[in-house]
């Protein structure tokens, strides 16, 4: 799934419009939402456990290259390289888009597991998010 | 392997400890700026520092050139090389004055830093500019980062078959384009896939082995260094339909550099590219961009000029930094 989350301030207020609209429909916790789908990245933090948590993208590595986490986390990338890199699920769950130099992307996610991705200009770029309960 | 056309260009870095940071500055750079010839007979070869002899004029109607430059990287615009289309400028300007106008181009791959029509756009329109009649290309990985390459095929993939391939026959020279960029696995390298396989397998068949085959892709097609993804994982079995053949040529792109090997009757190539340099295998702590002094950027940039002799049975690849003069 396309991740929609790049440092852009347009994203960002659109961001902020949808996230309120959302919490307004939805009245409930987002944690029993499930995971994956596309709203997700676009809901801005409603809970401690959604505090956003960081991977660096640099020297052709993913920084920490192994993440754990709590069901719930916003785990975002950040790509410091100067050159691009993505973040692809090797499952298809999430999909950057080519990720320039201070571009990043972000990925809620809902449900416990163990999430493998790589960078799909640069393969041999590997990592993984373990997901808690 | 063989890395002389490394020593003799001068492909020097300082390998001390205060070393390599990519992203800064080399301090020590030697470089000689001299073109090197290999040439190869009856699989054994020999190699002679280019000279004025190139360029008398092609007398045998099947003797022919063609050059090969790479990863243009059109959009990027880091420190390594703050305008990549001063450079590729640079590069045709050196392609239009050579003695003979090659027959065509081979460009392989990442024409483009991140797939953007623009980059595409700016690209063909720099090219245009070519004593080239003919480009031919194969994508890199930054070509393919829209929805697995449709904006490159949408371009250049008129005749091709899957994610870009095809062959063409060129005054009885065999060439084969090959996507290695495509659907790349975690933690894998470059990769053809069983469909372009079968598909290489086939078309090279009703070849006769007297046939000089010339095989271009953008990652190399043998493993340079796994660690920074300089290889291809089933790059073997390609090889292994043009063992029977008495001249192969490979050439590809990707690292920036010139690398050479010969394996029996197969002469594999390197080219350098035209945006910026990336460092030796193991010299940097990645295969990034390599920033170098400004008035050196010249020197790690480059054309390759690939001539083809009849009476010869190989091909002859030179390789001129965009400062060397001939």
């Amino acid at each position: 799934m396309k991740g929609t989350c790049k440092s852009r301030t347009s994203n960002s207020a659109l961001t902020l419009t949808i996230g309120l609209l959302l919490i307004v429909l939805s009245g409930r916790s987002s944690a029993s939402q499930p995971s994956g789908s596309a709203i997700h990245n676009l809901v801005p933090a409603t809970n401690s456990s959604d505090a956003g948590t960081e991977i660096k993208i640099d020297n052709f590595a993913f920084v920490p290259g192994a993440l754990t986490v709590k069901t719930g986390t916003r785990v975002i990338w950040v790509n410091h390289d100067d050159i691009p890199h993505t973040v692809d699920s090797t499952e298809g769950k999430f999909r950057s888009g080519a990720l320039d130099t201070d571009d990043h992307f972000q990925f809620l996610f809902m449900d416990p597991g163990e999430y493998q991705f790589f960078c799909r200009l640069h393969p041999k770029m590997t990592g993984k998010i373990i997901v808690q309960p | 392997m063989d890395n002389h056309t490394e020593k003799s260009i001068g492909h020097v870095q300082d390998l001390s400890n205060d070393g390599v940071n990519r992203r800064g500055f080399l301090k020590c750079m030697a470089w000689a700026g001299t073109g090197l010839v290999w040439t190869m007979s009856g699989g054994l070869s020999a190699s002679r520092v280019f000279a004025k002899t190139h360029g008398k004029g092609a007398s045998k109607t099947s003797d022919f050139s063609f050059v090969q430059i790479s990863d243009s990287h059109i959009g990027f615009d880091k420190a390594a090389n703050p305008d990549v289309t001063v450079t590729l400028q640079t590069a045709i300007n050196k392609i239009n004055a050579l003695p003979d106008a090659p027959d065509f181009i081979i460009h392989t791959g990442d024409l483009s830093h991140l797939s953007k029509p623009s980059e595409f756009d700016t690209l063909d329109q720099l090219l245009r500019g070519t004593s080239a009649k003919q480009i031919y290309f194969v994508p890199g990985e930054h070509d393919m980062l829209t929805d697995n390459g449709e904006q490159y095929l949408q371009r250049y993939g008129k005749g091709t078959k899957g994610n870009g391939w095809y062959s063409f026959d060129h005054k009885g020279v065999h060439f084969v384009g090959l996507v290695n960029v495509a659907n790349l696995k975690a933690g894998g390298l470059g990769s053809l896939g069983h469909e372009q396989l079968e598909w290489l397998e086939d078309d090279l068949k009703p070849k006769s082995s007297s046939t000089p085959i010339v095989l271009f892709a953008h990652i190399p097609l043998w493993t340079i260094y796994s660690d920074w993804g300089w290889g291809t994982d089933d790059s073997e079995q390609a090889l292994s339909y043009v063992k029977r053949f008495g001249s192969v040529t490979v050439l590809n792109g990707h690292i920036h550099q010139v690398m050479q090997k010969i394996e029996g009757k197969i002469s594999f190539h390197t080219a350098m590219s035209t945006a910026f340099p990336q460092p030796a295998p193991g010299t940097a702590p990645s295969a990034g961009p390599m920033k170098v002094p400004a008035e050196q950027l010249q020197r790690v940039l480059g054309i390759a000029d690939v001539n083809y002799v009849v009476s010869g049975t190989s091909l002859a690849v030179v390789d001129s930094a965009l400062d060397a003069s001939k």
